[in-house]
């Protein structure tokens, strides 16, 4: 545990006792030489601390694996494709992360964001007259809902659940004119009314997260269909604002804009942090491994920034396509945001406590109920801009939006990059590394023509795998006492 | 052995001759006699009951700053809910509360913790998933505007452990899920140490460690009695009593049977305090020896 002892002439053992006893920080390292820190992090690694390394070895051998077996799988085109095809689940899976860190579920998320893409959609396409568009009765029910949600949000302060529940019924209201930037607030904020509705059932009445998403999860559904009825589609194709979402991308200069704005703020802010943290005589990694890792992450953002602006239409002559697809900063800026939230904030800190240990969260003084019901209108909100990405990248909302596999794929993409199921363990940077494998998956098996049932199969046993990655990771590390 | 460097290994004596100056009064108060100095904690006849069931009758105690009061007892005695009336988490049907002098009403944890009342549970209260400086802030974070004052956090962080002599892990960025029985129990008394507290309250603080552990845990308790907090310690172990405790309250079935110094009881004495309410002249029969 300490080296004072050994250090400690072996003569003297009294001076040896005490100075072991009472041997006070001096042994407090702040800083590591880089070899040390490599070492920490291969003992960290081999006690079960993997973090998204799985993942990340997934993703390369996927990669690989595909790059050689199908020809179009590495070209451009198909990347950037990929890229939006992966937007959506991969955004769902960043708020399902707030959810799984407490250790709880939300099953409903999939068919929740179904429901603020379909009524996004309605808005579009009924040209601002809701009422008309749903019935009177679903009219006024969304109404109620959103008055109790403002209600419960206000009652538990969480205050940005309540504005934005309130903004809901406020467009629900006011009737305002079709317009895709309402249209899109529309479904965050509906999102959010679901989210509080959610959130405390689970957290004042007490049922289990998992019997009210499962049961919301039916509800929805049978929402959504109401909504558009049976067999029908809302089209938002027409739409060059709600259809560019996910399927245009940024001009050359706006691209690199991008790549300087994020690679350099990043850069920034870590470096900034680090050296800031040495000359304060804070716990710091090695500035060398610090180096490494911003420099190397400034480059593969330098790198995959040249490739997608290079022209990748497959007549290149005819027509010119490239440019960062909108959906790489609409992701960006929620890892930014999230990450945040969770790194640098007090309820960031409180949402990881609860998770770790809700008692010694509650003896603290933490509010729980209100964390664990603000994570799942968290969760809610941002599936719902995930619905307006995997909408927008189809073009339309059918009545099975957000059903079938988006859920679980959802939930798959966060596990697989390392957010555990049991909570308290997860960042946001891994469901965005778990969507890409996810994603991966269905689209090589796609091109080298595996039929729908394999690319299931597949999919289930990487989801599988990589379950009982943090289930026996998290048994190696009770082992270790890591 | 010790002085030009003050930091690292050498810090032992150094970091001792330190904090009774540091927080005077307490260390003056052990040269004196202690048992004159004014109780910061006292409850004066305290009843409490559950329903039907009456689990403290008149119950005395008094915790004055720079001793260690061990308080023991068979199981249901109502240790626990002595421990739970003092942190505001049970109101109390009768009886006094006295912080420095002052009648005072604890009616929550909150409260209690304002007045400097912290206690250190049997189950750690501590999450795994978070570093010590984390653990050590928890619920009670330094920053503006919801932000978080890592550089302040982890300062005072080490700051405490440090005057504490604390023997700790690498670093104060330690993961709690991988420290030892004794580290943690140390990170949650270290916890309760950090807010600048007047008594600590530590629930079997003993119990579930080995015996290195438990001399590291016995040690650290010593030095909040020295650092001139008042200090209560529920044991079991007769052993742990006997070596901090300047003095020894046994409850038995909801009385205070006794509240004596450590130095004139011996370890048969507090046994049949604790399982029959009296041993020869103290305890029971003769109940205005339990007030001292």
């Amino acid at each position: 545990m300490t080296d004072t002892p050994a250090a400690a002439p072996p003569s003297d053992q009294k001076q040896a006792a005490q100075d072991q006893a009472v041997a006070d920080f001096g042994i407090d390292t702040t800083r590591r030489t880089t070899g040390q820190a490599v070492r920490d992090y291969v003992d960290r690694v081999r006690g079960g601390e993997l973090g998204s390394l799985p993942a990340l070895a997934g993703l390369i051998v996927l990669v690989i694996l595909f790059g050689l077996s199908s020809s179009t799988f590495l070209g451009l085109n198909n990347i950037a494709n990929l890229l939006a095809q992966a937007a959506g689940i991969t955004i769902i899976a960043m708020g399902l992360v707030f959810v799984l860190l407490l250790g709880e579920i939300d099953l409903s998320a999939g068919t929740g964001s179904g429901v603020a893409a379909a009524v996004m959609a309605l808005h579009y396409v009924k040209g601002g007259n809701l009422q008309a568009g749903m019935g009177d009765t679903v009219f006024y029910a969304f109404v109620i809902g959103g008055l109790v949600a403002i209600g419960v949000a206000v009652w538990q302060r969480i205050w940005f659940g309540a504005v934005l529940s309130a903004v809901a019924v406020l467009i629900l209201l006011l009737g305002v004119p079709a317009n895709p930037w309402i249209e899109m607030l529309l479904a965050v904020c509906v999102g959010s009314v679901i989210g509080c509705l959610t959130g405390v059932m689970i957290s004042k009445i007490g049922i289990p997260s998992f019997v009210v998403t499962l049961a919301l999860f039916l509800a929805w559904g049978g929402v959504i269909l109401k909504l558009i009825g049976d067999g029908g589609t809302l089209s938002i194709s027409q739409d060059p604002v709600l259809f560019g979402v996910a399927n245009n991308n940024l001009s050359t200069v706006g691209s690199w804009l991008l790549f300087v704005i994020f690679a350099g703020g990043y850069a920034a802010v870590v470096l900034f942090r680090h050296f800031g943290r040495v000359r304060r005589g804070l716990v710091a990694q090695p500035t060398s491994l610090m180096m490494i890792k911003v420099g190397a992450l400034v480059v593969l953002g330098a790198v995959a920034t040249y490739l997608l602006t290079v022209n990748r239409s497959p007549n290149p002559d005819r027509v010119t396509i490239a440019g960062v697809p909108y959906v790489v900063p609409i992701v960006l800026v929620l890892l930014v945001a999230g990450t945040f939230v969770l790194d640098r904030t007090k309820y960031g800190r409180h949402i990881y406590a609860v998770g770790g240990s809700a008692e010694a969260a509650r003896r603290a003084g933490i509010n729980v109920p209100k964390i664990r019901m603000s994570v799942f209108v968290i969760a809610s909100t941002v599936s719902a801009v995930g619905a307006i990405v995997y909408s927008s990248k189809v073009g339309s909302v059918d009545p099975n939006a957000g059903g079938g596999n988006v859920l679980l794929f959802a939930v798959g993409a966060a596990v697989i990059g390392g957010t555990s199921l049991f909570g308290g363990k997860g960042r946001l940077s891994n469901a965005i590394i778990g969507g890409f494998v996810i994603q991966i998956v269905s689209n090589g098996l796609g091109l080298i023509g595996a039929p729908a049932a394999v690319v299931s199969i597949v999919t289930g046993a990487v989801l599988l795998l990589a379950a009982s990655v943090d289930a026996l990771s998290r048994r190696r590390a009770k082992a270790t006492g890591h | 052995m010790a002085d030009p460097d003050p930091r690292p290994g050498p810090a032992a004596a150094a970091s001792h001759a330190r904090h009774p100056t540091a927080t005077g009064a307490g260390s003056d108060s052990l040269e004196k006699t202690p048992m004159t100095e004014q109780p910061i904690l006292e409850l004066r006849g305290i009843n409490k009951s559950f329903g039907p069931v009456h689990v403290l009758h008149d119950v005395d105690l008094v915790i004055r700053p720079g001793e260690v009061t061990a308080l023991v007892g068979d199981n249901g005695a109502g240790k626990s809910t002595v421990v739970k009336c003092i942190a505001g988490i049970h109101g109390i049907d009768s009886g006094e509360v006295l912080f420095n002098g002052e009648p005072v009403h604890i009616s929550g944890p909150r409260e209690a913790a304002d007045y400097g009342i912290e206690v250190v549970y049997q189950d750690l209260a501590l999450c795994d998933n978070l570093d010590i400086v984390q653990n050590m802030f928890l619920g009670r974070e330094r920053g503006k505007h919801g932000l978080l004052d890592e550089t302040d956090m982890e300062q005072a962080a080490r700051e405490t452990l440090a005057s504490l002599s604390v023997r700790t892990v690498k670093s104060v960025r330690t993961l709690v899920a991988s420290l030892s029985g004794g580290q943690r129990q140390t990170v949650a008394i270290a916890k309760a140490v950090l807010w600048d507290s007047k008594v600590v309250l530590l629930d079997e603080p003993t119990a579930a460690l080995g015996v290195a552990q438990t001399r590291q845990v016995l040690d650290l308790v010593r030095r909040l009695a020295d650092q001139g907090l008042g200090v209560v310690l529920i044991s079991h172990n007769m052993n742990d009593v006997f070596e901090v405790a300047d003095n020894v309250a046994t409850l038995f079935l909801g009385r205070m049977v006794a509240q004596l110094p450590t130095k004139s009881l011996t370890n048969t004495q507090v046994v049949e305090l604790i399982t029959a309410g009296r041993s020869g002249d103290i305890g029971l029969a003769k109940p205005e020896v339990a007030t001292v």
